[in-house]
């Protein structure tokens, strides 16, 4: 065996430390986002069972600015999320959830136990609206302005700092 | 007085471990019997050391010490004294001096119990211990104090989080430590055999009982916390992909796969380049594990409070760490002496598939961890992670790999006869069909994936014990002369067939729990009766009781299954004064065969109260799975193989080359 092979792993793993070091530079929660002040993808998702009338492109741009959480059952950082979102629902804040690569049945179970801060959630079965935001993981959440433009995109679960240092300001500069 | 004692027994940790880290190493290049010598009381004096500053620790929680900021932000006078304890490594500084606690443990444990060890090597072994004990002390002391004061102490803390409040979850970090850091004895061994530039059957038998320890209690502790997943998560899901699971996950697949390449170093003095590499990357694996769960490149709900400090100082570590180990070995590790040749068709051939299959398994986990940190570096954007890549790509590996581990045990060494061990697991064969008819019977008809999974776990289970029964020749010769011979089979045996018998139950609990499991929510009120899956569960009351440090509205359901009286289901909703967070914790009874699963949710105002109600089929096997499979690991642990060194050889030439013989002629 050639002995460049052995060297092999060592190599990789410089890679590897090379992005672990550029990861350290950034906030994980801080991903800029390609559609930053692009409208909102053109979309409609169904409802899930029993639980309104699902969401399209058109309920993002009603003159208010609006949040839009991506949320899964099988998200574990989502449930941690979900007291924050309903304390945001809570303040007035109209917050909209997308429903990512989720079983009905389990979205509503889970929606049920955690509580249900959102005024309509689009069910995203097979994740191709999520596609179109550039969502890569969940949870991750929109601000959109009342024209219907993301303004800011978080990734990872919405912290109480986070409504209070970034989101609340933002939404109220919006208004 | 005794945290500030702590604090300085740190110190005193770090200047010994940075003794133990030079000299021995010096010693062992000269050949100083003397400096060799100082590893073992070194390594016994850092566990000391060490081990007074966690029991200080301790201590400040027992006592509720609210003048240590680590006791305030994690604890309140009326928690539970469990809680308290389990508090200590419920938070990131706590839980790094658990972390150098078990090192130095293992470390000592080398000192005190490996008397049969050359002295050069025990030397570099302990001084390999020693640098990363360094390393660790030194990240302790100069970002993570947990025995830092406030003036003016509070009154009270802040209590702990309540989902740790759970026995699951106070006993889930420790052992899940003691795996990640007990590979570091296999890394610490493969160092010195790198230095040493000499592997050979004795090294893989000395590695062999640490690695074993370690792989048992990562089982245990993954288990833990799993299980813990099941039933606070108040629906029954037990495994998320979180990067911190998957965290734990990839250095127990390359710790499993360590095990069984070892094998082949120890019986057939091969694949040794191969077993030393697996031996820094299980150990390299748990680092990174750790570096992912505090430095905050990734986000997820498990994570400590994310300081940038301590991730550059993490990364320089496993820079230091992991690049030197990887360095060393690309350098080194060309030079070894190749050893026995085999033909594909054998068991080494089987145990190589083994460690293709299970490393690119690593891989994937790996990748599918830590790709949205690679797209985020990139700037690239387009693409989704979560449980349906991991189920896309892990599961179909999985498939292979348990269809080979019961083909494997049967083949024989350096060749195999394919055909004739195809012939011997015909009876396998027939037994996961039945398996797979008896699903059928029962379930309907089920997904095409829920029956391979029952064919899975039958194959594994089954072939686990048709192998045993081969080898105490099982119908064969008299029952008589096969209980002899099964009494006398090496604990390793047992062992072999114990745990991968166990991951067929386990199969077994995860299909079900995949695809079998039916549910109920509704809104009911007292008096009603809800069925599932036969049973009727009559909603008797909800009444107030008071934890400890916690209101809870608990519910009773009368559950009765033909008529005939099963028992009360109990959940509660709980609300932890302190920190203001609602708990739901589910009520389970279990057959034995599956779980009745039952959570309380919010009340509608009017009366009713939202219930979820699961019938979770095969899922206690899961639990019962890992528990055999971690009994596997213990029993394998006993094996006298393990105690006697090769020094004895040396010693004793003709006859431990008789006791090899007898124990080589059992086919392991």
């Amino acid at each position: 065996m050639s002995r460049g092979l052995f060297l092999a792993p060592a190599l990789l793993f410089a890679a590897l430390v090379a992005y672990f070091a550029a990861g350290l530079t950034r906030d994980p929660h801080l991903v800029p986002s390609a559609l930053i002040d692009k409208p909102v993808p053109v979309f409609t998702l169904p409802p899930l069972p029993g639980l309104g009338v699902g969401l399209d492109s058109a309920a993002l741009a009603t003159g208010e600015p609006q949040v839009l959480t991506v949320f899964a059952s099988w998200c574990a950082p989502c449930r941690a999320e979900q007291p924050v979102l309903r304390h945001l629902a809570g303040t007035g804040v109209t917050v909209r959830g997308l429903n990512y690569k989720d079983r009905p049945e389990d979205a509503v179970a889970w929606l049920d136990q955690f509580g249900n801060p959102f005024k309509s959630i689009g069910a995203d079965r097979q994740g191709r609206v999520a596609l179109d935001f550039g969502v890569y993981g969940v949870p991750e959440t929109f601000i959109i302005d009342g024209r219907g433009r993301i303004r800011y995109k978080h990734v990872g679960p919405l912290a109480p700092e986070d409504l209070e240092q970034t989101v609340m300001p933002l939404i109220q500069k919006l208004r | 007085m005794f945290p500030e004692l702590g604090h300085y027994a740190l110190v005193l940790a770090l200047l010994v471990a940075l003794v133990q880290a030079t000299l021995p190493l010096a010693g062992a290049r000269r050949g100083d019997a003397g400096w060799m010598a100082l590893a073992g009381p070194a390594a016994l004096a850092q566990f000391g050391l060490i081990g007074f500053a966690f029991a200080t620790l301790i201590q400040a929680a027992i006592v509720s010490d609210f003048s240590v900021l680590n006791v305030v932000q994690n604890s309140h006078s009326t928690k539970p004294l469990l809680y308290k304890i389990a508090g200590v490594w419920g938070n990131h500084e706590g839980s790094m001096v658990l972390w150098v606690t078990i090192l130095a443990a293992f470390g000592a444990a080398v000192a005190a119990f490996g008397r049969s060890l050359p002295l050069p090597l025990k030397a570099r072994v302990l001084a390999v211990q020693a640098m990363i004990g360094t390393g660790f002390l030194l990240f302790i002391l100069a970002t993570s104090d947990p025995f830092q004061r406030v003036d003016p102490a509070p009154l009270d803390g802040n209590d702990l989080n309540p989902l740790l409040q759970d026995p699951g979850l106070a006993l889930h970090p420790p052992f899940l430590y003691l795996g990640y850091v007990g590979f570091s004895m296999a890394f610490s061994f493969a160092i010195a055999a790198l230095i040493e530039g000499r592997v050979d059957p004795a090294w893989a038998r000395w590695v062999r009982p640490w690695t074993l320890a370690a792989w048992t209690c990562l089982t245990l502790g993954i288990a833990l916390g799993s299980w813990w997943a099941y039933y606070t998560l108040g629906w029954g899901g037990w495994w998320f992909w979180d990067p911190v699971e998957n965290a734990s996950l990839m250095p127990w697949l390359a710790g499993t796969a360590l095990l069984h390449s070892a094998i082949v170093v120890e019986k057939r003095d091969a694949l040794k380049s191969w077993t030393l590499l697996l031996a820094i990357l299980a150990f390299s694996l748990s680092l990174i594990g750790t570096f992912l769960v505090r430095s905050g490149v990734l986000s997820s709900v498990h994570a400590f409070a994310v300081d940038p400090a301590r991730g550059v100082f993490i990364l320089g570590l496993l820079t230091v760490v992991i690049g030197g180990s990887l360095v060393l070995y690309g350098v080194r590790a060309p030079a070894l002496k190749t050893g026995g040749l085999f033909a594909p068709v054998s068991r080494e051939g089987a145990l190589v598939l083994n460690n293709l299959l299970l490393a690119t398994a690593t891989a994937t986990v790996l990748i599918g961890t830590l790709y949205p940190l690679f797209l985020d570096v990139l700037g690239a954007g387009k693409v989704s992670v979560g449980p349906p890549f991991f189920n896309a790509t892990f599961v179909p590996l999985m498939v292979p790999l348990v269809t080979a581990m019961v083909v494997g045990p049967l083949l024989t060494w350096k060749r195999a006869d394919l055909a004739g061990v195809l012939g011997r697991l015909a009876t396998v064969a027939a037994l996961a069909a039945l398996a797979v008819l008896a699903a059928c019977w029962y379930h309907g008809d089920g997904p095409v994936m829920a029956l391979v999974g029952v064919a899975l776990a039958a194959w594994a289970f089954f072939g686990a014990w048709v192998e045993w029964a081969e080898r105490i020749g099982l119908f064969r010769v008299p029952l008589a002369i096969s209980v002899r011979r099964a009494a006398g089979l090496p604990s390793a045996a047992w062992g072999m067939t114990l745990a991968h018998a166990g991951l067929g139950i386990a199969i077994a609990g995860m299909t079900g729990s995949a695809f079998w499991v039916s549910e109920r929510i509704q809104v009911a009120h007292p008096g009603d009766t809800v069925e599932i899956a036969g049973y009727h569960l009559t909603f008797r009351e909800v009444e107030p009781v008071a934890g400890p440090n916690y209101d809870a509205r608990r519910a009773t359901f009368v559950v009765t299954r033909d008529g005939r009286d099963v028992g009360l289901l109990t959940p509660e909703q709980r609300h932890y004064t302190v920190t203001g967070m609602p708990v739901s914790h589910a009520a389970i009874h279990t057959t034995g065969t599956a779980d009745l699963y039952l959570a309380l949710s919010d009340d509608d105002g009017a009366g009713g109260w939202t219930i979820r109600l699961y019938h979770h089929p095969l899922v206690p096997w899961l639990w019962l799975g890992c528990a055999v499979m971690v009994l596997g690991g213990l029993v394998s642990l006993g094996d006298r193989r393990l105690r006697i060194g090769a020094p004895a050889v040396r010693r004793r030439p003709a006859a431990a080359a008789a006791a090899l013989a007898v124990f080589g002629s059992d086919g392991r």
